[in-house]
């Protein structure tokens, strides 16, 4: 019951702030309005029983990401100026494409599913099976794509330099 | 129908609701990306894109294959992937806004001349 009312709040912030972002004309409030989705999507993760990706998404998200998008905006933006836009003829356009498209998704889901599956509690993953499946190379386990993202962060990182840096 | 309200009372929470909200943002992002002109507007969208993908793999996963982490695992790498790709795309918009003073999609054209 509870857990049901928690719910229902959580998916009015995200929806309701998830459209706020995108048609909000100043864009430090847009960038605070993302920052509320990202912790209302932590907390729907958190009601899933992942707790880990709460914290994943806390920390790189709502902390990391977040930051970086402020410094940008403070750094290429006039306080308080509203944002210019495109004509009232392809926003109207866009606005039927991105509905359509919603409708299409949740017609598919709604008429589709069957009440076969079930929500059942499962076991908390624990952090030493987490570590292994991340650092093994058996199946369903995942070496290659940690490395690979390890390279890629360090990619992006020479990359931001060499891209930032004053000549 | 009286059923039906019990059920949402009582029961737990529905697939569909929470496939409702990943959709929603979505397509919010979709709207976002191709209505805004600021650079920094668009990558917020695209975050809002990300973020919906990254639920769906949760709620398919919690939902349909409870006890495997795959969807888990595949979130956590995109988590990565995302953050690694805002710092870049960052970067590269304070270079441009350095030598144009303008992050606007339509005044930045002369890049390509």
């Amino acid at each position: 019951m509870l857990e049901q009312i928690i719910f229902y709040v959580l998916m009015t912030i995200s929806i309701v702030f998830s459209i706020l972002t995108v048609t909000t004309r100043h864009i430090i409030r847009s960038a605070t309005y993302l920052l509320f989705v990202l912790l209302s999507t932590a907390f729907i993760y958190l009601l899933l029983q992942y707790y880990y990706l709460f914290a994943v998404q806390i920390v790189v998200y709502a902390g990391g990401i977040m930051v970086l998008f402020i410094f940008a905006i403070l750094l290429t933006n006039k306080p308080g100026e509203a944002l210019p836009e495109y004509k009232m003829g392809r926003k109207l356009m866009t606005v039927l494409i991105s509905v359509a498209g919603l409708g299409l998704s949740l017609f598919v889901v709604y008429k589709s599913f069957n009440k076969m599956y079930q929500f059942v509690d499962m076991e908390n993953l624990k952090m030493q099976e987490l570590g292994t499946t991340l650092l093994g190379t058996s199946k369903y386990q995942y070496l290659i794509p940690f490395e690979a993202i390890s390279v890629l962060l360090l990619a992006s990182i020479i990359g931001g330099i060499m891209i930032a840096r004053k000549r | 129908m009286g059923e039906e309200v019990i059920g949402i009372l009582y029961g737990k929470v529905p697939m569909e609701a929470l496939l409702t909200v990943s959709f929603t943002m979505f397509f919010a992002g979709v709207y976002g990306f191709l209505t805004r002109k600021s650079t920094i507007m668009m990558l917020i969208a695209l975050e809002l894109i990300l973020n919906a993908a990254d639920m769906n793999f949760i709620i398919f996963n919690r939902y349909l294959y409870p006890g495997h982490f795959e969807g888990f695992y595949f979130t956590i790498f995109t988590i990565a992937i995302a953050a690694a790709e805002t710092a870049v795309a960052i970067a590269i918009f304070i270079n441009i806004f350095r030598n144009t003073g303008n992050v606007t999609v339509d005044k930045i054209s002369e890049m390509k001349e």
